[in-house]
């Protein structure tokens, strides 16, 4: 199945670069979120997929007997995930912090730290 | 000869504490280092022919030692450099008395005399070019000494680029030039020229090199920077700017002659750029009142006559030059402190108000005129002696362009040492010759000096081309040539020619003393359109385009930025993806039911979230996808993440709809959030190349080792079934710990925001979103 989620991947990293572009902060994080599940996906899925064989051994056991899903991968996007969440947790209250302070959730009206250049500048 | 070149920068570091402790008597210790040097140079004036190189190894990783070669050219250089020096070291101290950055002065001076040193000493490419550069910092920072005038700062900066900008060519010009030539040192270029001519490189090596000398070396269009540098203290005028550092470039062409010289376009790009050079020095040079800048004007007209003159590399063209060189900085840095010693007693150096000086200032006078008589080519300065050789070799060429061209710039620069040595001297004494008074013996000592070995030369012309002049040409040439020179050698028509230009150039000086006001008047609107006005709007160019490229690179607009990323990041999937083998071959089991419902599911949800004009479709678009992820990890036996991404998709829902319920809705309809068919090219483009990179990273046989190297030690290793556990909290544990401590500072980040938050809600409610429309 790695190619068809390979295809998936790819639909969801296109929808998450569109809601990315969009000057809405809010659709920007919401296309953030969608691009931290993409990345997720495409790790675990390089690391290749198995079905019905989780990564734990058996009691009494001290290795695997038969197949087994490749653990590393999982442990990395398990970081991931939690890391993911932490960033769009809080890039969430920025982006309400901003609403309530700018009144605005464009990212075109943001322009405290980066303000629009005066009309004519003398060259020097 | 290292420690030749160090020493100027040791007496650098000492100068500060020797003025804080002598005050301006700390220039007469100080000069009795380059005194010392001048002792050196002139002991080891026979080893001069045919050169010794000594060299230390400096940075071996990259094969840059620090070569040095004493051969006639660089002993000619190192006697001026130390020589003049002394006496520009003497002169300071009296120019410059009591000046309160005395110490920082000296310091900048001394740095330069070693940097000028290791420019002509200096037989590594690489070598030679770093002290190039140091002499154009330190040039630059003397002519900004004065650095609360504006125009001082302007001048050095021009000054320093230019220069800078032509240091850059050099560099790239030196490094082709070692390439084609197969070698690093000079002294092994020299030898090079039967392959170096043929090489490929040798046409771009030459241009971007000969950049490097012409805008040292301040010949048109680049010489606007070197009258500019005027704003610098006398001193360094007279030092830096007439008799060494602009002569750089004369100094690397002469020793890249051997090398280089001989093909078309060294001939006439040295012969026209030279002679443009000469004739626009000498024509700007009679437009000025400022006695300093009418000399700035006639050293330009000398750069260029010099640059002129190794065109041809021939015997009399080389040895032209080599005395011409010599003349010239005996000469101007004699006029340069005799107009500093005016500027110094008088109060101005402006030529329409100074008359009748000789006889308050005699021996300034005296130094000024012995240095006239030289500039002029009269018959007992050197000057003549090398007008003479000039002239032979203007001959043997047989150009007509070169001759006439000679000939024009001769009668004006009879007229301006005439302007220089006479004008202010003579006549009823003005104004400001009033309250002037003879100058220190500090400020005497140098011009005196300098005027009399022109004379002294000139009267025995044979001493100076036995030790200096012969062996300079010889290192150019090769070859040794033999010297010649009679004061004398009947009456030709070469003779007669010198006649004629002597004649024309008094009847200039006249017209200049009758209409010089009418000249400047009628001019001034010419000049202001010269390359100096060409510079200023090249900078204000340059300074409209980094605006411009900051304001594209910069918006300050985040999509701007986020698709600027986006579009690097397409274009590098994609090129990845198209570097690999890929396949589409489906699962050949054509997999279960349940994993294609769950990834149609997936996909399909994700569109919703796209196309969602609401936030609560979005939102709950969004939980699907996410809940289709945890799905597909179940499937594909990773119940740890299974359970991990349910708890982080819940409460990011959970999340999201506490805060949108506070925001404002979509509004996507409205011109300032539509997007264009420009995004949804780039979203596919991105998405496009991410599935085909996977593919392709599908298709390459997968490596086991690690999988089975945590499979293996986990119970050993790790006490633990849980491989995925184990990983995380014993394996990777720090890893875990680095997790755990940005999803606390993300908390306490959170909160802080939010409880700034509360307080300004406290303070003024701002509008409720609550009962919007969606």
């Amino acid at each position: 199945m790695e190619p068809v989620l390979a295809i998936l991947i790819g639909v969801l990293v296109a929808v998450a670069v569109w809601l990315m572009l969009s000057r809405n902060f809010v659709r920007l994080l919401l296309g953030f979120a969608m691009l931290g599940n993409a990345v997720n996906l495409s790790i675990f899925v390089a690391g290749r997929l198995t079905r019905a064989a989780p990564p734990l051994i058996a009691d009494g056991a001290v290795a695997f007997e038969g197949a087994y899903a490749n653990p590393l991968p999982q442990a990395l996007v398990l970081t991931a995930i939690v890391i993911g969440f932490g960033l769009l947790a809080f890039a969430l209250v920025l982006a309400w912090q901003a609403h309530v302070r700018l009144g605005t959730v464009l990212t075109d009206e943001m322009r405290i730290a980066e303000p629009l250049p005066e009309k004519k500048e003398p060259a020097s | 000869m290292l420690s030749v070149v160090l020493a100027p920068f040791a007496a650098s570091l000492l100068a500060p504490f020797l003025v804080a402790r002598l005050g301006d008597r700390a220039a007469l210790v100080l000069a009795l280092v380059p005194a010392a040097l001048f002792g050196w140079a002139l002991a080891n004036l026979g080893e001069a022919y045919p050169g010794r190189v000594e060299a230390t190894p400096w940075v071996p990783g990259l094969s840059v030692p620090l070569s040095f070669n004493l051969d006639g050219l660089s002993s000619l250089f190192t006697l001026l450099i130390t020589g003049i020096g002394t006496l520009v070291v003497l002169y300071a101290g009296g120019y410059l008395k009591g000046h309160a950055r005395l110490g920082r002065f000296f310091v900048i001076l001394f740095g330069f005399m070693g940097s000028m040193l290791g420019v002509v000493l200096s037989d590594n490419v690489i070598t030679l070019f770093v002290f190039w550069e140091l002499t154009s910092l330190t040039s630059y920072l003397l002519v900004g000494f004065e650095a609360q005038k504006p125009e001082a700062r302007r001048s050095a900066l021009q000054a320093l680029l230019i220069t800078g900008t032509g240091g850059l060519c050099l560099l790239a010009g030196l490094i082709l030039l070692a390439e084609a030539g197969g070698s690093w040192e000079l002294s092994d270029l020299a030898l090079s020229r039967s392959w170096l001519q043929d090489s490929p490189l040798y046409v771009p090596a030459l241009i971007l090199i000969l950049l490097g000398c012409f805008t040292k070396s301040a010949q048109w269009p680049f010489h606007s920077w070197l009258p500019g540098a005027m704003a610098a203290p006398t001193p360094v005028s007279a030092y830096l700017h007439s008799a060494t550092m602009v002569k750089a470039g004369v100094y690397l062409l002469a020793r890249l002659e051997p090398a280089l010289a001989g093909s078309e376009i060294w001939l006439y790009s040295l012969l026209v750029i030279g002679a443009v050079t000469m004739l626009t020095g000498a024509v700007f040079a009679l437009l000025e009142t400022d006695l300093k800048l009418v000399l700035a004007w006639t050293t330009v007209s000398a750069l260029g006559t010099l640059v002129f003159l190794l065109a041809p590399s021939d015997e009399p063209s080389v040895k032209a030059a080599m005395a011409f060189l010599l003349v010239h900085a005996l000469y101007k840095g004699a006029l340069f402190m005799t107009a500093g010693n005016i500027d110094h007693e008088a109060g101005t150096r402006d030529l329409t108000r100074l008359s009748g000086l000789a006889r308050v200032m005699p021996l300034t006078f005296a130094a000024a005129a012995m240095a006239s008589l030289s500039m002029a080519g009269l018959p007992i300065g050197l000057g003549w002696v090398a007008k003479e050789l000039i002239g032979t070799a203007k001959l043997a060429d047989d150009i007509g362009f070169t001759l006439t061209s000679a000939t024009i710039a001769n009668a004006m620069v009879f007229a301006v040492a005439g302007i220089a040595a006479l004008s202010p001297y003579l006549g009823k004494r003005s104004e400001a010759a009033e309250h002037a008074h003879e100058a220190p013996w500090t400020m005497l000592a140098g011009p005196l000096v300098l005027g009399a070995l022109g004379l002294v030369f000139g009267m025995l012309p044979q001493l100076a081309a036995d030790a200096l002049i012969t062996p300079a040409a010889a290192a150019v040439l090769g070859q040794k040539p033999v010297l010649a020179i009679a004061i004398f050698k009947g009456v030709d028509w070469k003779f007669l020619l010198t006649l004629a230009t002597f004649a024309a150039g008094a009847v200039i000086y006249l017209l200049w003393r009758r209409f010089g006001a009418a000249w400047r008047d009628a001019s001034a609107p010419i000049l202001a359109r010269g390359p100096d006005r060409g510079y200023d709007r090249l900078l204000a160019g340059l300074a409209s385009f980094a605006t411009w490229l900051t304001r594209l690179m910069q918006p300050g607009v985040l999509h701007r930025y986020v698709g600027a990323s986006f579009v690097v990041v397409a274009l590098i999937v994609l090129a990845s993806a198209f570097r690999g083998r890929f396949t589409l071959a489906m699962p050949s089991d054509g997999g279960l039911v349940v994993e294609w419902a769950v990834i149609l599911l997936t996909g399909a949800a994700a569109i919703v979230t796209a196309l969602a004009t609401t936030r609560l479709l979005a939102v709950t678009a969004l939980g699907v996808v996410g809940l289709g992820v945890t799905m597909i990890f179940m499937v594909f036996s990773a119940p740890d993440l299974a359970i991990t991404q349910f708890m982080v998709e819940t409460l990011v829902v959970v999340i999201l709809a506490l805060v949108l319920i506070r925001l404002p809705g979509f509004q996507l309809g409205t011109p300032q959030q539509r997007q264009g068919p420009a995004a949804l090219l780039l979203a596919v483009a991105v998405g496009t190349g991410t599935a085909l990179l996977l593919l392709g990273v599908l298709a390459e046989p997968f490596d086991t080792r690690l999988a089975e190297w945590f499979a293996a030690e986990s119970v050993p290793g790790g006490q633990g079934r849980n491989v995925v556990n184990v990983i995380l909290v014993d394996f990777r544990a720090l890893d875990t710990l680095g997790e755990i401590t940005v999803v606390a500072a993300a908390a306490l980040g959170g909160l802080a925001a939010m409880m700034r938050v509360g307080r300004r809600r406290a303070d003024a409610p701002p509008q409720s979103n609550l009962g919007e429309p969606r």
